[in-house]
């Protein structure tokens, strides 16, 4: 059975904003994705420990010493807008509705 | 006729010393191929000509005072557009990027422009490298050079194009699902997939970080081993990247076949769906490692039907979260919007293409409060069930083989409508992204419909010189020499 997701939500949680026409054809094309990717769960047993990465390395060094780094002027060349050596945005804090 | 760009690189290397050729004359014969193919083919999103000269000029120079060059001075090269060259637009065939000029240049690229390489351009793919035909690049697609209405698989299509119809002589890729050997596969190539963590991945813009690889184009297996040779060995950049220093990975490449014990996965030569030609095709080069020596005999991998299920669940849970840095506020495109959360919003839902689209989304479920356990959990579990399927197999064998890819290059817009379909393609090659183990694909001949078919070899974790070995060998006993109509058509051919 395809799985019915919340599209909305989840489109929400991704920060995307989706046409009617794409939410209708992601819910029906992600259910069936999910579906076929549930076949997981069908070997997972519980005394198998998850890998996160296939060559494990823990405490990964390097020397801390001074190099060098990109200039402000090379780090904001890239932005949509720049005021005053920063990044600009627009307004943050959400207006009451 | 074959021209210089169609030559292997170390014949280019050999030359370019003894001074029969110059580094300007190789680059200018890849230019001119360029200028030949790639209206019809769409292989670059940003050719670098001006560069590529201005690269072969200073090797000319040094070739002239007797200066010593290293092994890839003078050849040129192409490199996907997920990695980031300095001053040089890096799209990851995404709109999200397209204006994006990246302040630094990723780690293989630096090492590649610091030996004297000559860079042609950047290459078309999949956006973010998610896909298997090139049709996800938002700037259109790559035809595949054997067959302008095949794809030439993805998501690296651009760079195994490149490489195929010589308008690069090598190049280089990224292998997270397949995206380095399957192309190569579809495109006639060798396509080399090394151990997770040999090649650094400081500035490539990132997909999957558990399995994210670079790997290589080449023409020829001894290509391949060059080309990592200039590449690999650990990087401090890269918190991933193996321990281990670079090494010269031609050493033993002519050991031959006689007495590597070779296990064959046989299930995947009697999948449903598999192309007659593309199983004739590997099992003919199967009897060829047996008749040179090596022993051969079946091998299981029982969860690799499940391979493709975890890796549909892990590599969109990671995108999802590495693709959070598309924001609109730091690099590439901004659309407008009354706050930040509706310009993140409208900036990622005008940006990402279709097939990003769905895999954050996918991801996003994936991971989220409720589902994270019985998803992602559960995708990790099947990735270690992966992993000891991998380490029981290498008790008795030294290699295991099969095909890359269950068909040849297929239609464009054939799996386009079927998200499902269109990831089968990658069925032979995700289990050793999943394990990070080493693997290639060569071509081991035309399957009935003229297309190349690919045939894979996998190695044990770190094991990168035995996987060349018998690509190499193989290679040698097949004498796969065919090259795409397309340039014959052109006056090209061999």
């Amino acid at each position: 059975m395809p799985v019915e997701i919340d599209v909305d939500h989840v489109a929400r949680l991704a920060r995307l904003a989706l046409t009617p026409e794409e939410r209708e054809r992601f819910r029906r094309q992600l259910g069936l994705i999910l579906e076929h990717a549930e076949k997981v769960g069908e070997v997972a047993a519980d005394d198998v420990p998850p890998t996160s990465h296939p060559v494990p390395r823990s405490n990964v060094y390097r020397p801390d010493e001074i190099g060098p780094c990109l200039t402000p002027e090379e780090a904001l060349a890239g932005a949509p807008e720049v005021e005053g050596g920063r990044f600009k945005v627009p307004r943050i804090v959400e207006q009451e509705e | 006729m074959a021209e210089l760009c169609d030559l292997p690189a170390d014949e280019l290397a050999r030359r370019l010393r003894a001074t029969e050729v110059s580094a300007v004359d190789v680059a200018e014969s890849a230019l001119r191929r360029m200028e030949a193919v790639d209206e019809r083919l769409h292989t670059f999103l940003t050719p670098t000509p001006d560069l590529a000269r201005e690269q072969a000029r200073a090797v000319d120079a040094r070739l002239g005072d007797g200066s010593a060059v290293p092994a890839v001075a003078g050849i040129p090269l192409a490199l996907k557009d997920v990695l980031t060259t300095k001053g040089i637009r890096s799209t990851a065939g995404s709109k999200i990027l397209e204006p994006y000029v990246p302040p630094y240049d990723c780690t293989p690229w630096a090492r590649l422009n610091a030996a004297g390489s000559v860079l042609v351009g950047k290459t078309n793919c999949d956006e973010f490298a998610m896909g298997s035909s090139n049709e996800n690049s938002a700037f259109g697609p790559v035809r595949n050079p054997w067959n302008l209405d095949t794809v030439p698989g993805g998501s690296s299509g651009g760079s195994a194009a490149a490489v195929a119809s010589g308008q690069a002589v090598w190049a280089l890729g990224t292998d997270t699902g397949g995206s380095v050997r399957q192309p190569a596969a579809l495109c006639g190539v060798v396509g080399l997939k090394p151990t997770y963590g040999r090649i650094s991945r400081y500035g490539l813009i990132a997909f999957a970080s558990s399995l994210d690889h670079v790997g290589t184009f080449t023409r020829s297996v001894r290509d391949a081993a060059l080309l990592l040779s200039a590449i690999a060995g650990n990087d401090p950049l890269d918190a991933t990247s193996l321990p281990e220093p670079a090494r010269d990975y031609t050493e033993g490449l002519d050991g031959g076949a006689r007495g590597l014990r070779v296990g064959v996965v046989e299930d995947w030569l009697t999948l449903e769906g598999i192309q007659p030609g593309v199983r004739d095709g590997v099992r003919g080069a199967i009897d060829r490692l047996e008749r040179m020596g090596a022993s051969v005999e079946e091998a299981k991998l029982p969860h690799a039907d499940y391979a493709l299920s975890a890796y549909y669940l892990i590599a969109p849970a990671e995108c999802s979260s590495n693709l959070a840095r598309y924001d609109g506020v730091r690099y590439g495109f901004r659309a407008e919007g009354r706050d930040v959360v509706e310009m993140n919003m409208k900036t990622r839902g005008a940006g990402f293409g279709d097939e990003v689209k769905r895999r954050i989304m996918l991801g996003t479920y994936a991971l989220s409060a409720g589902y994270y356990e019985a998803y992602y959990g559960q995708a990790q579990k099947v990735r270690t069930l992966v992993i000891r399927d991998y380490e029981q197999a290498f008790e008795r064998f030294d290699l295991l083989v099969g095909p890359t890819s269950p068909t040849t290059a297929f239609r464009l817009g054939e799996k386009t409508g079927d998200p499902l379909a269109m990831y089968l393609s990658d069925v032979f090659t995700i289990p050793s992204d999943l394990s990070g183990t080493p693997a290639i694909s060569i071509p081991c001949g035309l399957a009935p419909d003229g297309l190349p078919v690919g045939f894979q070899i996998m190695g044990k974790l770190m094991d990168e010189a035995t996987v060349l070995r018998a690509a190499h060998a193989l290679e040698q006993d097949l004498g796969f020499s065919s090259r795409p109509p397309l340039l014959t058509e052109i006056g090209a051919g061999p």
